[in-house]
C-alpha cells in the first residue's frame, strides 16, 4: 500500500534532477555554444590581438594574456549560472515544464536545487577547462596551495550567481524578454569589471559601481589565488561577501516572485488560446 | 455509496485583468465519488478549466471549500506532497522538454513517486513502444499526448485529472485513449475529465456536470440527463387523413397542453417533445377515433450533445440581462 511506503530520499532526487539538467544542457547546442565555446573564441581573439604588455595591479604585474584568461574563466562561470538560468528557466516555463513538475510530489527545493547544482557543475567544469587552456597556452600557473581558495570562491560565487539568475527568471515575464535582460545586465557589467579589457584608470564612479556589483569582485577573487607573483591561499572574503549579499538578495527575490505558469502574454500561452476552454 | 473523493462547496474563482474583475466560477458545488468517471462539460469560458485548476492546486480561489482525497489542494508542505503523490494531471500543454526521450521522461518522473508503475507497464498500457526512445521533439501531436497521459499515470494515481485529453486526436487515437481511460477506471481510479466532445462524455462518464457562467446547470448520469432534459423526436407516417395542414391542425389540437413542436419531413410528421408516453397515447386515441392509419413509428432519444446545446441555448435566452 502507498501509505506504508516512504517518499524517495531527497539527495538522490536532487542528483537525478541535476543530471537531467546537465543532459538537457549538452543536448541544446546553442546553450553549449554560448556558455562554453563563445568565451573561448573571445579569449583567443583578445589574446591574439593584444600586445605583450603587462597589467599592473596592487599586488604586482600580470602578463595580459594570463590576466584575460583568468578573467574570462570567471566570466564563463557567470554565464554558465546567471545567464544560463535567466535564459532557460523562462523558456521552460513557457513550455509548461515548470507547471508539469509542480503537479508532482517533487519538493520545490529539489527542483530548483537541481537547476542550481547543474549550473554550478557546468560553471566549475568550464573554469577548469579554461584554466587548463590558460596553463597550456597563456602562462597561467595554478599553485596547489591556491586550489582550496579557488574552489571555495568558485562554488560560493557561482551559487550566488545562480540565485541571481533565478531572480531574473522570476521577475521577467517572458522568455524572449528574459534573454535580453540577462545580456543587458551581464555585458555592460563585464566591460567595467576587467573581463574583456583590463580597465586602467577608469572614472571613479564606474570604479565604485564595478566594485559594488558582483562581477568585478568575483573576477578579483578568482585572480587573487592565481596571481603570477603573489598568489593568495585564502579566499578574498570581502569580495565574496559582496557576491553573497547579491546572491541572498537574488534568492529572496526569486522565492517571493517566482512564477510557475507562463505569463498571459507569453508566446506559448498565445498558442494555447486557440483551444483553451474555461 | 462511497464517500466523495473530491468535494467542492460554493467555489468562487475570480480573475483580475485590466478590464476589472471577472468571476469565472460562481458558487459551484461538486461531489465526485471514489472510482467514478466525472465529465465536466461547458462552453468556452464556462469555468471548467478554472474549476479543475483549483482542484489540481494550480489556481487559488476567492471562496469556498475544496477537498481532494481529504486534503485542501491549496495546502503546502507535506500535505501538498502527500496529495501530489496520489493525483495525476494531464495538462493542456505537454511540459516535457523536446530534447529527451519518453523513456528518460518516464524514468525521471517515476522516481519522485512512492509507488510508481514500472516503466514497461506504462509503456505497454499507453502504447508508447514504437517511439519510447525517440526524442520528444520528433513525436507527432498524438504521440505526445499519449506521452502526457503516460507521465500523468506513472505515479499510480488514485485521482486523475484529464483536461481535454483527446483534443487533436484522430478517431483511432481517440478510441485508444478511451480504452486506456476505461482500463484505469476498471482499476478503481477516480477520473475528472473536461471535454468538448460530447460523445466522449457519453462513452466514458458515470456522471456528467454541465456548467455555464461558473455555475452548475445540471448534473447526473448521461442517460438520466438525456431522459430528463432532452426532448425526444417521434416520427410517424400518417395516411389517409386529408391534407397535411389539416392533419397538423388536428394533431396540434389533440396534443393541447403537452409541450411539443411539430414539423414535416416528407410524408412523416416529426413531433419533438419531452413527454413521449402522453403523446403516444393521445395520437393513438385520435387515430383510432378518426380511422387514420399510422405507420413507421419511431422514437429517437436525444444525444448528450442535443441536451447540452438545448441547455446552453436556454441559458442564453434567459441570460440577456448581463
Amino acid at each position: 500500500m502507498t501509505e506504508a511506503r516512504q517518499f524517495p530520499p531527497s539527495l538522490p532526487l536532487l542528483i537525478r534532477q541535476a543530471g537531467h539538467q546537465l543532459r538537457l544542457f549538452v543536448r541544446v547546442p546553442v546553450a553549449v555554444f554560448f556558455t562554453i565555446a563563445l568565451p573561448f573564441v573571445v579569449l583567443f581573439i583578445i589574446n591574439a590581438t593584444s600586445s605583450d604588455r603587462l597589467i599592473r595591479d596592487p599586488n604586482g604585474e600580470w602578463p595580459v594574456d594570463a590576466f584575460v584568461c583568468v578573467a574570462i574563466a570567471a566570466f564563463t562561470a557567470v554565464s554558465a549560472t546567471f545567464t544560463n538560468l535567466a535564459n532557460m528557466v523562462p523558456i521552460r516555463r513557457e513550455e509548461g515544464v515548470l507547471q508539469r513538475w509542480r503537479s508532482t510530489p517533487l519538493p520545490v527545493w529539489v527542483f530548483v536545487g537541481g537547476h542550481v547544482l547543474a549550473a554550478v557543475v557546468i560553471a566549475v567544469a568550464s573554469v577548469v577547462v579554461m584554466l587548463a587552456v590558460g596553463v597550456a597556452l597563456y602562462g597561467v600557473s595554478v599553485p596547489l596551495s591556491s586550489i582550496p581558495a579557488l574552489v571555495v570562491t568558485v562554488v560560493v560565487a557561482t551559487t550566488a550567481f545562480a540565485a541571481m539568475g533565478m531572480a531574473v527568471a522570476a521577475l521577467v515575464p517572458t522568455a524572449s524578454a528574459a534573454s535580453g535582460v540577462a545580456n543587458a545586465i551581464v555585458l555592460p557589467m563585464a566591460l567595467i569589471s576587467n573581463v574583456f579589457i583590463p580597465t586602467e584608470s577608469p572614472p571613479i564612479a564606474l570604479d565604485i559601481a564595478a566594485n559594488l556589483l558582483p562581477l568585478r569582485p568575483f573576477v578579483d577573487a578568482v585572480q587573487a589565488p592565481l596571481h603570477p607573483t603573489d598568489p593568495t591561499t585564502v579566499p578574498q572574503w570581502g569580495a565574496l561577501g559582496v557576491i553573497v549579499l547579491w546572491g541572498v538578495a537574488g534568492f529572496a527575490c526569486a522565492v517571493r516572485t517566482f512564477r510557475w505558469n507562463a505569463a498571459p502574454g507569453g508566446s506559448t500561452r498565445r498558442r494555447r488560446v486557440a483551444h483553451q476552454s474555461g | 455509496m462511497t464517500s466523495p473523493v473530491m468535494k467542492v462547496n460554493d467555489l468562487v474563482v475570480e480573475y483580475t485583468s485590466s478590464q476589472g474583475t471577472i468571476r469565472a466560477v460562481n458558487g459551484l458545488d461538486l461531489s465526485i465519488a471514489e472510482g467514478e468517471v466525472y465529465a465536466l462539460l461547458g462552453e468556452n469560458g464556462a469555468g471548467k478549466t478554472s474549476t479543475v485548476e483549483v482542484l489540481e492546486g494550480h489556481r487559488s480561489r476567492v471562496g469556498g471549500q475544496v477537498e481532494v482525497l481529504g486534503i485542501d489542494p491549496s495546502a503546502g508542505g507535506p500535505r501538498r506532497r502527500e496529495l501530489r503523490d496520489q493525483i495525476g494531471i494531464v495538462l493542456q500543454t505537454s511540459g516535457i522538454e523536446s530534447e529527451i526521450t519518453p523513456r528518460e521522461a518516464l524514468t525521471l518522473f517515476g522516481a519522485v513517486y512512492r509507488n510508481p508503475y514500472s516503466l514497461s507497464d506504462v509503456v505497454e498500457r499507453v502504447g508508447l513502444g514504437d517511439f519510447v526512445d525517440q526524442r520528444v521533439g520528433s513525436l507527432s501531436g498524438g504521440q505526445r499526448r499519449r506521452l502526457d497521459l503516460a507521465v500523468a499515470v506513472i505515479g499510480r494515481p488514485r485521482v486523475l485529472f484529464l483536461d481535454e485529453p483527446t483534443t487533436g486526436f484522430d478517431p483511432s487515437a481517440r478510441r485508444n485513449a478511451w480504452e486506456l481511460i476505461r482500463s484505469l477506471h476498471a482499476d478503481g481510479t477516480t477520473i475528472l475529465l473536461t471535454t468538448h466532445y460530447l460523445e466522449e462524455a457519453e462513452f466514458l462518464a458515470d456522471q456528467v456536470g454541465v456548467i455555464s457562467r461558473g455555475e452548475m446547470l445540471v448534473e447526473g448520469p448521461p442517460r438520466e440527463l438525456q431522459q430528463v432534459h432532452g426532448r425526444s423526436v417521434m416520427s410517424v407516417e400518417i395516411a389517409g387523413a386529408g391534407s397535411s395542414s389539416d392533419v397538423e391542425a388536428s394533431v396540434a389540437a389533440v396534443l393541447d397542453g403537452i409541450s411539443s413542436t411539430l414539423a414535416w419531413q416528407g410524408a412523416r410528421l416529426l413531433i419533438t417533445t419531452e413527454e413521449t408516453t402522453k403523446v403516444l397515447e393521445r395520437i393513438t386515441r385520435w387515430a383510432l377515433s378518426t380511422g387514420t392509419d399510422l405507420s413507421e413509428w419511431s422514437i429517437e432519444h436525444p444525444s448528450l450533445e442535443q441536451v447540452f446545446l438545448e441547455l446552453n441555448a436556454g441559458i442564453d435566452r434567459e441570460g440577456g440581462d448581463d
